[in-house]
């Protein structure tokens, strides 16, 4: 009797502290996803690496880097024109080891017949910012590639466990919180069109300043030794590798650079366009083609430079024509109506 | 690793979980393996100067012990041929040994102590007065180094040592155990100083598991993050913007960063100290208490034995007694009543060591004219204030025949309390402004510049903190407050303990809750150490 | 102890020494007064009280005190 007694508050005990850890546990979650930036009206770029894990992963093309690519090649158009199914993985500065991991988580879940990769990010062989840091590597899910990622790209007086619980990072938002926080607790938006981010705006370059003079023009070695596990990393899964520069006027894009990455792609056997060089081919007028003074090209210069490069691919790496599958026909229109009313919606903004 | 690093919080996390699972007879030397550890993290270096400090206090406290028991086995053996001056005369010659084995040893750990700390402030100094003489020559400065916390071991370890010395208990016999009071890693960083034989019983104790002692340590843990992670790291923001643009911010700043002050130091240090109290607490290890709600205090007297209490019983038992009871200074005390009259003659001697343990404690607190100026700064008023008594007691008896009751009057308690709180804060700004001339130019300038305006909120949102933070820090504060309150009616984790389960599990998971979110911690805020680290 | 408690007296006259065991646990003597008590003591008594004396259980009461003072004489 008096045993069955004991048996039962310590039941009751045990129950006790399983439903304060249940309740401990749930509210630190909840909070955490409250305080998390949503980055659905400000800064989007912070959204878009979260947004493929929704993406149908059976892409011939996908695109890795910098605002370079996100902001200057229209997936859509590459679909609409030449029937090829692309996604850029693009985040803003994002740095050559985040794209590396990015690639190799990509080829965890697809393996597309070309990676694309944005030379830029070679300027840079020490992490940066933590701001961008985050918005590269929030969005990624767990996985041995976010975690070697976290490791390569924090700042000196950075911490793991900051990433591993965003809580520790973000508590100090309580004071900025808004409904967006609200609105966008569980869903959130498409902020891109499968990584683009279209811009209809135009603000012509003007007096696009020279590069300023360098001490040393040599890429790190870490960004080397990236670039070295990209192109073992496509090799050993038979992807091609694909080294583009994009027109953007500014950062500067320097000779030395450019004679770095040259040899590079020689040496390695890859192809590498860059298309500064390329721009009266391709098309481009600085004066209508940019929204920020020659920074990113918009929407008229991103669909000259895709209309250029998917010719390329098409010719070149022969990237099929499969706008004829069902499947991904469906799987596009909607896609291409989200596309045509952003266009509508930022133009219409425009006029306002 | 400093206390609000994840690094302390995962280490004192392992070791609770280590203390209770080794056998108990190992628990003292987990904790000693723990405290060096916690040290050789901060530098590897350092462990040779806790070690020399160690090993020699050890030899020279059995020596001095040893005169004990030699004398007390000589004197069983030959009592009855001695008289009582040779008895005397035996104890002297035992007494001297002691003596010069003290000073051996003093003069070993103090000299270090001394040369790591005081060595550029002299050579600083040095080079201010060859300049003044007009020499162009200049000494160089030593790169030497600074052990994290050297100022409190080796005070701990001085004070066991003039202990053994007096005879009040025997020496520590286990070199480890000696070891483990030296270094006990939660007091090593800042305090507090605490007594061999207050320490070392629940020290080298073996525990076993006790829910109270664990929720009691963790409460009292997380309430220190409270003091020092919500109201200290977030005050030390408008601080220094006050205090580093000394141009900018005069009159009624300095006023508003003297009382931010008061309260990040206070947040600071006694935030450090609980969770030093309660990390020691969970494993059953009572540390004295080192505050005891100082801002109560009606004078400054009083404010010095509830505020950093076993800094200042440390300085009134090793040094002022000492000192003032001292063969040369009760002479001199003497003589100057003799030839300086009564009044002057019976002060000389207190005044003198008066002066003299606050100038050390100045100094002790770091190399600079700041501290000094400080310390006899303390000095000054507490004399001052010891020469008004009679006059205080005349002005009370005058009221009393008025028929006003100022003792245990409330308003009079709260202008003393106010007064003593203003006096300290005003005293602490020497801790604050880069040198001694800025200190008191910028205490001019509270009584030259005085503005009003400056007192509304506009000017107060331009010292680096928004309204939020305003909102948080006075709701702190008065929480701080309200705390404080309750206690002087007796333990406030006990009257916690009393409640039902629920409200419990509430306050804990809501002042978590509070320290996480609200803790001026991690990106956006610089990581400010523990002010009293740097002592 | 005559003599003992009118030195006490002369330092603190609103205190009744004669029963007050809390001298210094509840500051009623403060470090200044303990100086000067020993000084007078040393003085009047021909005794050397050392700092390693001054202890609350020796300071607390008149009593403990004039014990002290007693010992101090019997060593001598």
């Amino acid at each position: 009797m008096e045993d069955k007694k004991h048996v039962n508050i310590n039941k009751k005990k045990a129950m006790r502290v399983l439903l304060a850890t249940i309740f401990v546990l749930g509210t630190l979650f909840l909070l955490q996803r409250l305080f998390m930036p949503k980055y659905m009206t400000d800064i989007v770029e912070g959204a878009m690496i979260a947004e493929y894990y929704e993406e149908e992963k059976n892409h011939d093309v996908v695109f890795v880097g910098d605002c370079e690519l996100y902001e200057n090649m229209d997936p859509v158009y590459l679909w609409e024109h030449y029937g090829i199914n692309s996604y850029i993985r693009g985040s803003a500065q994002q740095l050559i080891w985040q794209s590396y991991y990015l690639m190799e988580e990509t080829l965890k879940y697809e393996t597309p017949k070309a990676i694309v990769f944005n030379v830029l990010s070679m300027k840079y062989n020490e992490p940066q910012k933590e701001a961008f840091n985050r918005m590269t590597l929030d969005g990624m899910r767990w996985s041995a590639s976010k975690i070697n990622s976290i490791r390569a790209s924090m700042m000196p007086d950075e911490k793991f466990l900051d990433y591993a619980f965003p809580i520790l990072r973000y508590h100090s938002r309580w004071q900025e919180l808004s409904t967006e926080d609200l609105e966008y607790f569980w869903t959130k938006d498409k902020v891109s069109h499968n990584g683009y981010y279209l811009r209809v705006d135009v603000k012509p370059a003007e007096n696009v300043p020279e590069g300023k003079i360098l001490a040393d023009y040599q890429f790190g070695s870490t960004a080397y030794a990236y670039l070295d596990k990209m192109r073992d990393l496509c090799r050993s899964h038979g992807v091609q590798l694909i080294l583009v520069k994009a027109p953007s006027l500014y950062p500067y894009w320097y000779d030395e650079w450019e004679e770095q990455m040259d040899q590079y792609a020689q040496t390695n056997d890859l192809p590498y366009y860059n298309f500064l060089d390329l721009t009266e081919e391709i098309g481009l007028d600085f004066t209508t083609d940019t929204y920020d003074a020659g920074l990113h090209l918009n929407l008229s210069g991103a669909d000259k430079l895709s209309d250029y490069f998917g010719k390329i691919l098409q010719q070149e790496f022969e990237i099929p024509d499969r706008r004829g599958e069902s499947v991904l026909q469906t799987a596009w229109e909607p896609k291409i109506k989200a596309y045509e009313q952003d266009i509508e919606r930022q133009k219409k903004g425009e006029e306002k | 690793m400093l206390f609000t690093s994840y690094e302390f919080l995962a280490f004192i996390g392992i070791l609770f979980l280590l203390y209770y699972v080794v056998p108990k007879k190992f628990q003292w030397i987990l904790l000693l393996g723990a405290s060096y550890l916690f040290y050789a993290m901060a530098d590897w270096s350092y462990l040779v100067f806790i070690l020399v400090t160690t090993v020699s206090a050890y030899f020279a406290a059995c020596a001095m012990e040893k005169t004990y028991t030699d004398q007390k086995a000589y004197l069983l053996l030959h009592k009855s041929e001695m008289n009582k001056d040779e008895r005397k005369a035996f104890k002297a010659v035992q007494k001297k040994k002691r003596w010069h084995c003290l000073l051996l040893i003093l003069f070993l750990n103090l000299g270090i102590l001394a040369v790591l700390k005081y060595t550029n402030f002299a050579i600083a100094n040095l080079n201010g007065i060859l300049t003044f003489t007009g020499s162009t020559r200049q000494l160089d400065y030593l790169n030497l180094l600074l052990p994290m916390g050297i100022s409190f071991y080796t005070f701990q370890t001085l004070g066991y040592l003039i202990d053994v010395y007096r005879g009040k208990y025997p020496a520590e016999r286990n070199l480890a155990k000696l070891a483990l009071f030296v270094s006990f890693f939660p007091q090593l960083v800042q305090g507090p100083i605490s007594r061999f034989d207050d320490l070392s019983v629940s020290l080298f104790e073996e525990h076993t598991l006790n829910w109270q002692n664990v929720s009691f340590g963790l409460e009292r843990i997380l309430w220190g993050y409270f003091k020092k992670l919500v109201i200290a790291d977030r005050i030390v923001i408008g601080v220094n913007t006050i205090i580093h643009n000394p141009d900018q911010y005069r009159g009624t700043f300095v006023f508003v960063g003297m009382l931010f002050y008061a309260f990040e130091l206070y947040c600071d240090f006694t935030g450090g100290i609980d969770i030093t109290i309660g990390v020691a607490e969970v494993m059953g290890i009572r540390v004295t208490e080192n505050f005891k709600r100082p801002f109560f205090s009606k004078c400054i007297k009083e404010y010095w034995n509830r505020w950093h209490i076993t800094m200042g019983s440390w300085f009134t038992d090793y040094i002022f007694y000492p000192i003032s009871v001292c063969g040369p200074m009760l002479k001199l005390g003497k003589w100057s009543r003799k030839h300086l009259g009564e009044q002057i003659g019976k002060r000389v001697s207190v005044y003198l060591s008066c002066i003299v343990v606050w100038f050390t404690t100045g100094i002790w607190h770091g190399a600079s004219w700041n501290f000094i100026v400080w310390g006899l700064g303390n000095c000054v008023v507490i004399l001052i204030s010891q020469e008004f008594e009679p006059l205080y007691r005349l002005f009370y008896q005058k009221m009393e025949g008025k028929g006003i009751h100022l003792q245990g009057n409330f308003g009079w308690k709260v202008f003393q309390v106010t007064r003593t709180v203003l006096l300290m804060s005003c005293l602490r700004l020497f801790d604050c402004y880069r040198d001694v001339p800025l200190t008191f130019r910028m205490f001019g300038t509270m009584f030259t510049n005085w503005n009003w305006n400056n007192l509304s909120g506009a000017s107060f949102l331009e010292l680096g903190l928004n309204g939020w933070d305003y909102l948080v820090l006075i709701l702190g504060l008065l929480l701080v407050f309200t705390v404080s309150m309750v206690q002087r009616s007796g333990s406030v984790r006990m009257k916690i303990a009393d409640m039902p389960g629920i409200i419990r599990f509430g306050l804990w998971y809501g002042l978590f809750l509070i320290v996480l979110i609200l803790g001026a911690y991690g990106v956006g805020f610089d990581a400010s150490q523990f002010i009293y680290n740097q002592f | 102890m005559d003599t003992l408690l009118e030195i006490l007296k002369d330092l603190h006259p609103d205190v009744d020494f004669e029963l007050c065991d809390t001298l210094v646990d509840d500051k009623i003597l403060d470090s200044f007064d303990i100086v000067t008590l020993i000084s007078e003591i040393n003085d009047q008594f021909d005794v050397t009280i050392s700092a390693e004396d001054i202890t609350p259980e020796n300071f607390n009461s008149a009593e403990s005190l004039f014990a002290l003072i007693e010992r101090l004489e019997d060593e001598d």
